[in-house]
C-alpha cells in the first residue's frame, strides 16, 4: 500500500462533487429518467385551517385526459401506523391545519396534474380556527420534554429573590416570528415500485431514516425501501424526516403502477414542510454593579399543532451560557391550528440566543459596561472568552464609542454590536465500509447525505488520513439507503458522526493484514462518550449603518470567530460559517412569515413576500475560528459547524442597530418601519 | 416547434402551457437548469435566450419557435472554473442559475468597470440559501477582471 505523510485533513480541498454541480450534471431527486411511463403528481392542499373534508369530486377529473388518478381519504390506500401523524396522508376527513394535503391529483404531464389539482372541487365543513400565539394564550401549557430530549424546565437558586435583590436589572420581552427554512430545492421524490419493493429518489438530510419511515407506512421493512439522495440542495432541517411528499409520490406510484415524479412547487413548502415557530421570550437578567450576573430567567413560548407535539428548545442554551448562582428557564405551547413546526437551522439556540444576546447588550447599556467585557466576566468557558477577546481585536472593536447614536456619517447612523454564539457538539451512532479496488484505491461508503455541507469532501479526507492513502486514491460513496446506516444530517452532527464511523472502517482495513474489506459500527462507543457540557463557541461582531431618512438598515460587516473543533476542510467550512451568518442576517432583517388571523395562515408564501437575503444584502462578511481541535470527542477532533452561524449574529446586528440609533427593535425583523417613528 | 439548444436543433411537440424551463427539464433531458419557485422569483433556472439571461420559468416554450438556448450544459466558461475555486455553492441547486446569470451578466457589462456592489446589485435574482453570496462575486469578479 502506498502510504503519504501528508495529511488531507485541514487540507482546503474543493467540493469532489463541485464540476458536476457547476456543469449540470449533479443529479436531484426530480431529475432521474426512470422510464418511459413517467407520471407526474400535485398535491391539493386544504383551503381551511379546520374542519372536515366531506367530498371530492373525483369522477369529472379522472374522465380528463391525461389525468391518471385522482387520491384522498375516500379512496386512497390505506398505510401503517404513522408515528409522525403528519404523514398519515389521505387517511382521514380531518384537517389540522391550512394547506394540509387532502387530495394527490396523478396525470400523465405536469400541466395536467397541475390543472387537474387546480379545479377539484371538495366540500369541507370548516370550523372556526385558533392561529394566533400569544403569551397569555388561554391553552399554553408546559411539555414534558423539549427537542430533542431535554427538560422542559430548569431551576437552580433562588431567581426570584436574586432577581429582587440585583443592584442592576433587565427585565425585557423579545418576539421571533415564524420562520421558513425555504431550501432552494423544494422537497421532490420520484417514487416507483419495482415488485413489492420501493424505490424512493428523495431530496432529504437522512436515507436510512426515510427508508424505516416510508417503509413502516406500507408495511415493507427498511431493507426494501431504496432511498436515492445523491445531492440534495440544502433543508436546513427541513429535510430531516420524511415529509408528506415521499408518502404521496409512492402512494400515486402504487396506484397507478407507474413512476411518480412529485415536487412541491414552492408555495406548499410553506405549510407542508415545518417551519421554526414563532417565540415570545422574557427575558430577566440581575447582576451587581461590577457586572456578575446573579439571576437569569429565560421562559419561551411558542406554538405546536394539534397533530404533533414539537417543543423548540429556545431557552436550553440559557442553561449553560453564563455562569449564575440563580438561573431558571421554562419552555410553554400552544396547540394551534396550523402545520407542526420543525428543526430550522439550530432549533433552540437561534431564537433562544437572540434574546439572551441582545438581553445581555442591555444589560451592559445599564451598567455602562463595554457589552465584551460583560460576557467575558461571565462566562465559564476558556474558548467562549477567546472568541470574544480575539474577535473583538481582529473586528476593531476598541475603539468603539460606547454611546448609542454617536455616529453619523451622511445619512448614515453607524454602528456596532456584539453577541455569543454556542452550539452543543452532538454525536450519533453511524456504521462504514471500506472496500479495496483491484487498482489498490479504496471505496468508503456510508448512507449519509450531503446537502451542501462539504461532507462528501471531508469524509474522503478523513478516509484517506486513516487509511494512509492520498486523497486522490479513496472514493467516498453516499446518500444511498442501502449503504452502512448512517445518522441525520441534522443537529451539526454528520460530520463528526460519520467521519467517526469512517476513521473505524479505514483504520480497520489498513490493519486488516491485507483483507479487501473491512466494516466499522461506532455504535458502542458513542453510547459510551460523555457528550455533556460539549459546546462549540463563537463570537459575531456586526457593523451597521442605518439611514437617518429611510430607516433602511445595511450591514456593512459581519464577522464571526468560531472555537468549534478542528477544522477539516478550511475551504469548506469558512462557507458554512459565512452561510449561516447570513441566514443570521435574514433572520435579523428580512425574513417574517406574516400571519393572516382570518384565513389562518401565513400570507408570505414564496420568495417575493418571504424575503431572504440576496447578493445586494452581503457586503463584507468573514470567519474565522481558533484551532481548538477536542480529541477526546471522536477520533478527528471536530465539532460540527453547520449551525453555530445563525446563533447570534442576529443579535449582533440588533445590538449594532442599538448601537447606531439608540433605538432598541426588540420585535424581529429589524424592518424599517420599526425603526422610522424613532430616527 | 423548433428550438435550438446547446447548438443541437431540437424539434418538439409541446402542450402550450409548458414553460421553457419544463421543455428543458421534462422533454429533453436537461436537468440542469433548476425549479426552484416556478414564479420568476428565485433565479435557479436561468438559461441564456439568444445570448441573453432569462427566468426559463416564465417563458412559454411555443414562443420560442426558432430561437437559440444555452444552458448550463452547454456552458463551457471561466466562470465556471472560478465557482471551484471560490467555492461558490454549497447545495449546488442554484449554482446553474448563478453561473449562466454570472455569463449574462458579464456579456451585459461589455467590459465595463464591476465593482463589488454593482456585481451584488446585478446579480441579486439569483438567490442562493446556502450563502454563498460572498464567494459567487469573488468569483466573477475573478473573471471580470480577466
Amino acid at each position: 500500500m502506498t502510504t503519504t505523510t501528508e495529511r488531507a485533513v485541514g487540507q482546503p480541498h474543493r467540493r469532489v462533487e463541485g464540476p458536476d454541480k457547476v456543469t449540470g450534471a449533479a443529479r436531484y431527486a426530480a431529475e432521474y429518467q426512470v422510464g418511459d411511463d413517467l407520471a407526474y403528481g400535485w398535491v391539493v392542499q386544504s383551503p381551511v385551517a379546520r374542519g372536515t373534508l366531506t367530498a371530492v369530486a373525483v369522477d369529472p377529473l379522472v374522465e380528463a385526459d391525461d389525468v391518471l388518478a385522482v387520491l384522498w381519504h375516500g379512496n386512497a390506500p390505506r398505510l401503517g401506523k404513522a408515528d409522525d401523524p403528519e404523514l398519515a396522508v389521505l387517511q382521514n376527513d380531518r384537517i389540522s391545519y391550512r394547506g394540509q394535503a387532502v387530495a394527490l391529483v396523478v396525470a400523465r404531464t405536469l400541466e395536467a396534474a397541475r390543472e387537474a389539482a387546480a379545479s377539484l372541487q371538495l366540500a369541507i365543513d370548516a370550523e372556526p380556527h385558533d392561529t394566533v400565539l400569544r403569551a397569555d394564550h388561554p391553552d399554553l401549557y408546559t411539555p414534558e420534554k423539549v427537542n430533542p430530549d431535554f427538560p422542559s424546565e430548569s431551576s437552580t437558586g433562588d431567581v426570584d429573590a436574586a432577581f429582587a435583590g440585583a443592584a442592576v436589572r433587565v427585565d425585557v420581552t423579545y418576539r421571533t416570528p415564524a420562520l421558513h427554512n425555504s431550501p432552494m430545492e423544494p422537497h421532490a421524490t420520484t417514487a416507483l415500485w419495482a415488485g413489492d419493493d420501493l424505490v424512493l429518489y428523495d431530496s432529504n438530510q437522512h436515507p436510512p431514516g426515510i427508508a424505516a419511515t416510508v417503509g413502516a407506512l406500507f408495511d415493507l421493512p427498511a431493507a426494501r425501501v431504496h432511498v436515492i439522495t445523491e445531492h440534495v440542495g440544502g433543508g436546513f432541517g427541513s429535510k430531516g424526516t420524511a415529509r408528506p411528499n415521499a408518502v404521496l409520490a409512492a402512494m400515486g406510484a402504487k396506484v397507478t403502477g407507474r413512476p411518480v415524479r412529485l415536487a412541491l412547487p414552492r408555495q406548499a413548502l410553506f405549510s407542508m414542510v415545518g417551519h421554526r415557530t414563532p417565540t415570545i421570550q422574557q427575558i430577566r437578567l440581575g447582576a451587581t454593579a461590577d457586572g456578575k450576573l446573579t439571576a437569569v430567567d429565560h421562559q419561551a413560548v411558542g406554538h405546536t399543532s394539534r397533530l404533533f407535539e414539537f417543543a423548540e428548545q429556545t431557552a436550553v442554551s440559557t442553561r449553560h451560557m453564563y455562569e449564575a448562582p440563580a438561573v431558571r428557564t421554562g419552555h410553554r405551547l400552544a396547540r394551534l391550528d396550523m402545520p407542526t413546526p420543525r428543526w430550522m437551522r439550530a432549533p433552540g439556540e437561534a431564537p433562544g440566543m437572540l434574546a439572551l444576546e441582545c438581553a445581555m447588550d442591555e444589560l451592559a447599556g445599564s451598567l455602562e459596561l463595554d457589552p465584551v467585557e460583560l460576557r467575558v466576566r461571565n462566562t465559564g468557558f476558556d474558548s467562549y472568552r477567546k472568541c470574544l477577546g480575539l474577535g473583538a481585536d481582529r473586528f476593531g472593536w476598541h475603539d468603539r464609542d460606547p454611546r448609542p447614536r454617536r455616529r453619523r456619517e451622511g445619512d448614515w447612523w453607524i454602528g456596532t454590536g456584539v453577541a455569543g454564539a454556542t452550539y452543543p457538539a452532538m454525536i450519533q451512532p453511524s456504521s462504514a465500509r471500506a472496500r479495496r479496488q483491484p487498482d489498490g484505491d479504496v471505496e468508503v461508503s456510508i448512507a449519509a447525505a450531503d446537502l451542501g455541507t462539504g461532507a462528501r469532501t471531508v469524509l474522503t479526507q478523513i478516509a484517506a488520513d486513516a487509511l494512509g492513502l492520498p486523497y486522490d486514491r479513496v472514493r467516498v460513496r453516499i446518500g444511498d439507503s442501502t449503504l452502512p446506516q448512517a445518522s441525520v444530517a441534522g443537529g451539526s452532527s454528520g460530520t463528526a458522526s460519520w467521519g467517526w464511523a469512517v476513521t473505524g472502517a479505514c483504520r480497520a482495513l489498513r490493519e486488516s493484514g491485507g483483507l479487501d474489506e473491512a466494516t466499522f459500527d461506532s455504535t458502542a462507543l458513542v453510547e459510551k462518550l460523555n457528550q455533556e457540557g460539549k459546546h462549540a463557541f463563537g463570537a459575531h461582531f456586526a457593523e451597521v449603518r442605518v439611514d437617518a431618512v429611510t430607516g433602511e438598515v445595511r450591514v456593512s460587516r459581519l464577522y464571526g470567530m468560531y472555537a468549534a473543533g478542528r477544522i477539516l476542510n478550511p475551504r469548506t467550512a469558512r462557507s458554512q460559517f459565512i452561510g449561516g451568518m447570513i441566514m443570521g442576517m435574514g433572520m435579523a432583517l428580512h425574513e417574517e412569515s406574516v400571519l393572516d388571523p382570518a384565513m389562518g395562515t401565513w400570507v408570505t408564501h414564496d420568495f417575493a413576500e418571504y424575503h431572504v437575503p440576496v447578493h445586494a444584502d452581503v457586503e463584507s462578511i468573514e470567519a474565522e475560528w481558533l484551532d481548538d481541535p477536542d480529541e477526546g470527542l471522536n477520533p478527528m477532533g471536530s465539532k460540527g459547524i453547520g449551525e453555530i452561524g445563525i446563533v447570534g449574529s442576529p443579535a449582533a446586528i440588533l445590538n449594532a442597530i442599538h448601537h447606531a440609533t439608540g433605538i432598541r427593535v426588540r420585535d424581529l425583523p429589524a424592518r424599517l418601519d420599526k425603526l422610522l417613528p424613532s430616527l | 416547434m423548433d428550438l435550438r439548444v446547446n447548438g443541437e436543433p431540437h424539434s418538439l411537440d409541446l402542450d402550450p402551457r409548458t414553460t421553457l424551463l419544463d421543455a428543458l427539464r421534462e422533454h429533453m433531458g436537461l436537468t440542469g437548469a433548476k425549479k426552484g419557485c416556478d414564479h420568476g422569483q428565485c433565479g435557479a433556472c436561468t438559461v441564456l435566450l439568444d445570448g441573453r439571461r432569462v427566468n426559463s420559468c416564465l417563458i412559454l416554450a411555443v414562443t420560442l419557435d426558432g430561437a437559440s438556448v444555452t444552458t448550463i450544459e452547454g456552458l463551457s466558461h471561466p466562470v465556471q472554473e472560478a465557482f471551484l475555486e471560490h467555492d461558490g455553492f454549497q447545495c449546488g441547486y442554484c449554482t446553474p442559475g448563478q453561473i449562466c446569470s454570472a455569463v449574462g451578466m458579464l456579456a451585459e457589462a461589455d467590459g465595463a468597470s464591476l465593482p463589488d456592489a454593482e456585481i451584488r446589485e446585478r446579480m441579486s435574482g439569483n438567490l442562493c440559501r446556502c450563502g454563498a453570496y460572498p464567494n459567487i462575486v469573488a468569483a466573477i469578479r475573478e473573471v471580470a477582471a480577466r
